[in-house]
């Protein structure tokens, strides 16, 4: 019944690393970039405050397969964009997974943003206030005072975020890394009589990685959230 | 904190000039980063008039990005139009009395939440591909739509349950002091509250709805949605870049007046005063990116 499993052509257990790999990197660079995005959002200067808002409201609203196929055939193909170094041997397969890692960071760093923000505004007024009365500086203010606590107000909203990351990394298949999906999708085609078996392989491992990452988080959130 | 503006001092003199140089120090940055695109678009002669050109043409739009467009819609359509009542099912079913409703329901709703709507789209296409005797030419739009169902009706129980959940218990206690049975409680009570206060969330959701159906393109499903439709742009003119860019713009405008449209739903609805009291506004929904999510998730 399982037999598809065992045929070396199928290497599952490397399709899902690179699934696992693709959503690591690109959890921590939108991490950094979304703080760095929040940070212009709520600036003292107005021109970054333009900029972090017009970034955020165009990436957002980008349906991921256009960023993802804008890296690949735009930045590469078109640009000539290479991340990888030419002469490796693994250049091609290392550059698809660099320029999809930049894709994701560029879309989901934008729904950090937004999280982070509104977990500022959960920060009460007084905290700031008290902070300016010490004559802290903006980023004092925001790096010692505000990003602290809006950081423990916001795990679970970044949960679902990075939850959602992980699932969307399948879109990666568009620009042929070799992960989860690209493999599912040239199984059902070769495999069609286990059809269901396949999709089923596929499914529990996805529900594997999920439930348990939600159920952890969900923990992580109670336990850092600010009692107020 | 409302107003971002605690986060720091009222400028004085000083802190003017420092915003000022910072300012000038960002604008050249934006600058130098806008010259690099400039200069790299330039060397591979992307600003040549040929390949921007077709885009105001009537007959690209006519041929290539309309009909593209339209299927896009036509997809997210169904698939808001077929996913709702499955939600509201599921949602219903997720607070049922009966123990194995709960069960059931909640699996379902978990099971399909945790998997990509891309897998789940490549599994409908094999499938009705392999089990069914669908016409090849509406089979991709009917593996869209079912990979977008199954997972938007599983985000819309979520939402449904939490609208329901969120109206304060005076509701249920009132009804059932009336008499009512269960299913008209539901019906006349709690669900047409509950929807008032989902609206903003359910027209969100319709944001992630449309930003995924432009994975029904890609792999071996094949829908002639808007990236896909404009393919033969791509090939014409060997353009992609500038395709992209069009067919991007299209998409931010799209979800922009939808986007809008929910704060203005939400502006309306809490000015009305009509949410009952003790009722929770919602949040978007649960997770706003899909493919975000998007945030949906999704992200």
């Amino acid at each position: 019944m399982f037999d598809f499993l065992k045929n070396p052509d199928y290497d599952l257990v490397g399709a899902f690393w690179m699934t696992i790999q693709l959503t690591f990197f690109s959890a921590i660079g939108s991490l950094i970039w979304g703080t760095i995005l929040v940070g212009m959002r709520v600036s003292p200067v107005p021109i970054m405050r333009g900029f972090a808002t017009v970034y955020v409201n165009i990436f957002r609203n980008t349906p991921l397969t256009v960023i993802i196929i804008f890296s690949s055939l735009g930045l590469f193909s078109t640009l000539g964009i290479n991340l990888a170094s030419p002469d490796s041997p693994t250049s091609l397969a290392d550059n698809g997974f660099r320029l999809a890692v930049l894709g994701f960071v560029v879309y989901t760093s934008t729904f950090v943003c937004e999280s982070l923000r509104s977990g500022i505004n959960t920060v009460p007024v007084g905290q700031a206030e008290a902070a300016r009365a010490l004559g802290l500086s903006f980023l004092q203010v925001l790096r010692l005072i505000v990003l602290p606590q809006a950081f423990r107000a916001v795990v679970a909203p970044l949960a679902n975020v990075l939850i959602a990351l992980l699932k969307n990394t399948t879109v990666a298949a568009v620009i042929g890394v070799a992960e989860a999906s690209l493999l599912m999708s040239t199984m059902v085609e070769n495999e069609s009589d286990s059809l269901f078996l396949v999709f089923l392989v596929f499914a529990a491992v996805f529900v594997a990685l999920i439930l348990p990452l939600g159920l952890f988080l969900g923990w992580v959130a109670k336990k850092v959230e600010v009692k107020r | 904190m409302s107003a971002p503006s605690v986060l720091y001092d009222a400028p004085g003199p000083k802190a003017r000039a420092r915003n000022w140089l910072y300012s000038v120090l960002f604008v050249l940055v934006l600058a130098l980063v806008a010259y690099f695109v400039y200069a790299k678009f330039d060397e591979k002669g992307q600003w040549a008039g040929a390949l921007w050109k077709p885009f105001i043409e009537g007959s690209t739009w006519t041929q290539f990005l309309l009909p593209g467009l339209v299927n896009t819609l036509k997809a997210a359509a169904l698939s808001i139009v077929i996913a709702l009542p499955i939600g509201a099912l599921l949602g219903i079913g997720r607070l049922s009395d009966h123990k194995w409703v709960r069960i059931v329901a909640g699996a379902i709703v978990e099971f399909f939440r945790a998997i990509p709507v891309l897998l789940l789209m490549v599994f409908a296409a094999s499938f009705y591909a392999f089990y069914t005797d669908l016409e090849a030419d509406t089979r991709p739009l009917f593996a869209a739509v079912t990979g977008l169902v199954l997972y938007n009706g599983s985000v819309m129980a979520e939402v449904f349950r939490a609208g329901i959940l969120s109206l304060p218990k005076g509701q249920t206690e009132a009804s059932s002091a009336l008499g009512l049975r269960k299913t008209q409680m539901m019906t006349n009570v709690l669900l047409p509250q509950a929807i008032t206060l989902m609206l903003p969330a359910l027209i969100s959701q319709l944001v992630v709805i449309l930003k995924d159906t432009a994975l029904a393109g890609q792999l071996t499903i094949g829908y002639d949605e808007l990236i896909r439709g404009s393919g033969p742009i791509t090939g014409n003119f060997n353009n992609t870049i500038p395709t992209l860019i069009v067919v991007a713009i299209v998409y931010i405008v799209l979800n922009l007046l939808l986007s809008w449209f929910a704060s203005f739903l939400e502006r309306k609805l809490s000015r009305r005063k009509k949410t009952p009291r003790g009722a929770k506004m919602l949040e978007d929904a649960p997770s706003l990116v899909t493919t975000t999510t998007q945030g949906g998730s999704a992200v």
